[in-house]
């Protein structure tokens, strides 16, 4: 891997009339990387993707992409290929005619780009199809023209504006394969915007959580998942998300911190053993496991996995423990403390 | 089984029928019929004082083959078709596309551009007459300021239809240019960002993306606009009565001329069921031949 990162983003901002879009902006991402813009709707994933890719320009901060500055390039200079939500087809063109679109926008000669085109159809699967609409394509053969449209310029950086948000829920997973797969042989450089935290741990190198216009914490799945820098990533990340509880509730812990829990580290107990008794508010089976959800005064989201099939009573008083070594410390404005 | 599938089969056709009846009724009484009437009271001569009216068969189509006027009148309407219709597209797809785009005082330039069409024909018609004034007129008075003698626009064979083919681009323009816009606002956002990120130049977007999907609208548009070719010749009554001398006389003014004017009701049907087949054979030609090249969303 080179010294110098391949895509820097250095103290970004874009607004709209006052309004915030993202602000403070700063990212470095390494070349062959795979990385994830993961956040709510509205968090700004998307413009911080479109700032990269020039669609939209920063009204502060610089860009710079294979150690250039291209702030304020055209999205054509920047050596970039996208993804789009929607795919962009263009629904008059055939399969072929959409690959080689660009293609032929830059005067690549006939021979180079029928055979570029065969190479892209073949990797995403479409040979065969070259003739037809994308209006006769089910969607998961639109993805994949939309893909090989993307790779059959041979950028190094790819761009993915939620490619996936549009196919259904088995799909969604073998394509979450192909592209990882897809990345990881031709060696390019991923960014892909996202709001299902499972395609960014799946996928991702690193992620960049964001929040209200602002980087909320930037790292591995493994980081994100078992050091949240704050309150926000910890009650974001994770499926259940963490517990947030308060301290004083909690005998032995000082007053005025925020402690997250996993679901995974609390165990249930026989009554009058367990730090904190809770009532049940909702159990849910999940076929391997059960997830109990729980309720106390000073605790949000408490949750419990239990292997197999475990009917509680809603309503129903349970103790639970947990190994002090799990608890994750936040101070009262929500950031994580170290240790 | 198949008893109660053949009585849903029939009750579906009933159904079908019924719902297309009203519209089958008014188009028989209002279109339909007056069609067939005035092809057969094109078969038939003159009905005079001394001479009643008989079956002559083709003999009135003969009459208009052979009256020059008939030439002119044709020759005056193709050259009228052939400016106006292809103009007014283009105009209205370049207003369209100006309109369409990110300027200042967009809400300004589209309302400016569709006023024409509001106007009604003969208002609009007035307007002109009153800039095609010799002397007085607006165009006389620009001219004038650059030291060019007067022209009077509509009173000479040599500018007389061209004044009128001018108004009729000028009223049609901004109608034809609502329909662009709308077919723009449906063209995804997204494809131009595509394009963008592969370098495409905005004139090859335009004609290789904006074009052919705009493609429907435009074979809609070139539908209207023939037919308006030789449907619209109310400002023919306010400027030009088709004159001087026939030069800007078009097929519709003519055949209302021969009814109305000169009470020569076997000839105009005759003339009327030629504009009729012609209409429909353009018709045909559009819509069998345009549309198989034609990309439908």
């Amino acid at each position: 891997m080179s010294t110098k990162p391949f895509v820097v983003l250095d103290n970004v901002a874009k607004r709209w009339n006052g309004q915030l879009g993202v602000e403070n902006i700063s990212l470095d991402i390494e070349e062959g990387s795979f990385v994830a813009l993961l956040g709510p709707s509205g968090c700004g994933k998307s413009t911080s993707l479109r700032l990269l890719a020039g669609l939209e320009l920063p009204d502060e901060g610089k860009i710079f992409i294979e150690g250039r500055d291209v702030t304020t390039s055209a999205a054509s200079d920047r050596n970039l290929s996208m993804v789009f939500q929607s795919y962009a087809l263009f629904p008059h063109l055939s399969v072929a005619e959409n690959v080689i679109f660009g293609l032929k926008v830059r005067r690549v000669p006939k021979a180079e780009r029928m055979e570029k085109m065969a190479r892209a159809l073949e990797i995403t699967g479409l040979e065969g199809l070259e003739s037809r609409k994308p209006g006769e394509l089910s969607g998961g053969q639109r993805q994949r023209v939309a893909l090989a449209r993307a790779i059959v310029a041979g950028q190094r950086l790819c761009l993915m504006d939620e490619p996936l948000s549009n196919l259904d829920a088995k799909l969604r997973t073998s394509v979450r394969k192909d592209i990882k797969k897809l990345q990881r042989d031709l060696g390019i450089t991923v960014v892909y915007v996202t709001h299902d935290q499972t395609e960014a741990m799946s996928m991702a190198d690193k992620i960049v959580l964001m929040k209200d216009g602002r980087i909320q914490q930037i790292g591995s799945p493994n980081e994100l998942y078992n050091s949240p820098a704050n309150t926000f990533v910890a009650g974001f990340i994770g499926a259940p998300a963490m517990a947030l509880i308060e301290s004083h509730i909690l005998g032995g812990v000082e007053d005025g911190y925020k402690i997250g829990l996993r679901a995974e580290n609390i165990s249930i107990v026989p009554k009058g053993e367990g730090k904190l008794s809770c009532n049940v508010t909702e159990v849910e089976f999940l076929g391997s496991e059960t997830l109990i959800g729980l309720e106390h005064e000073g605790a949000i989201g408490l949750t419990v996995l239990q292997p197999g099939l475990l009917i509680i009573p809603l309503g129903q008083q349970i103790d639970i423990t947990f190994d002090d070594q799990h608890l994750h410390f936040f101070d009262s404005a929500g950031e994580r403390l170290p240790g | 089984m198949s008893k109660h599938v053949n009585m849903e089969r029939r009750r579906q056709a009933i159904y079908g029928w019924l719902m297309l009846s009203p519209a089958a009724l008014m188009l028989s009484v209002f279109a339909f019929y007056p069609s067939g009437a005035t092809f057969f009271s094109s078969l038939f001569s003159r009905h005079t004082r001394r001479k009643p009216s008989e079956f002559t068969g083709l003999e009135n189509y003969n009459d208009l083959f052979a009256d020059p006027t008939f030439w002119l009148v044709v020759k005056n309407n193709l050259f009228y078709a052939a400016i106006t219709v292809p103009v007014s597209i283009g105009i209205a797809l370049a207003m369209a596309l100006w309109a369409n785009s990110k300027i200042p005082a967009r809400g300004f330039v589209r309302t400016a551009y569709f006023t024409p069409t509001v106007l009604p024909m003969i208002a609009a018609a007035n307007l002109w007459l009153f800039f095609y004034t010799p002397g007085l007129g607006v165009l006389d008075q620009i001219g004038a300021l650059f030291g060019f003698a007067s022209v009077n626009w509509l009173g000479q064979p040599e500018t007389a239809l061209w004044a009128i083919i001018f108004v009729t681009i000028w009223k049609e323009a901004g109608f034809f240019m609502i329909f662009y816009l709308a077919a723009l606002q449906t063209i995804p956002e997204d494809y131009k960002e595509a394009a963008d990120i592969e370098g495409t130049s905005r004139w090859t977007y335009t004609r290789r993306i904006v074009l052919p999907l705009l493609m429907p609208t435009t074979l809609f548009i070139l539908v209207n606009a023939m037919i308006n070719s030789v449907k619209l010749i109310d400002h023919l009554f306010i400027l030009t009565k088709g004159g001087p001398s026939d030069a800007s006389k078009l097929i519709l003014y003519y055949i209302w001329e021969m009814a109305f004017a000169f009470f020569d009701a076997p000839h105009a049907a005759a003339l009327t069921i030629l504009v009729l087949s012609v209409l429909c054979i353009v018709a045909a030609i559009q819509f069998l031949y345009l549309d198989r090249r034609t990309h439908y969303q």
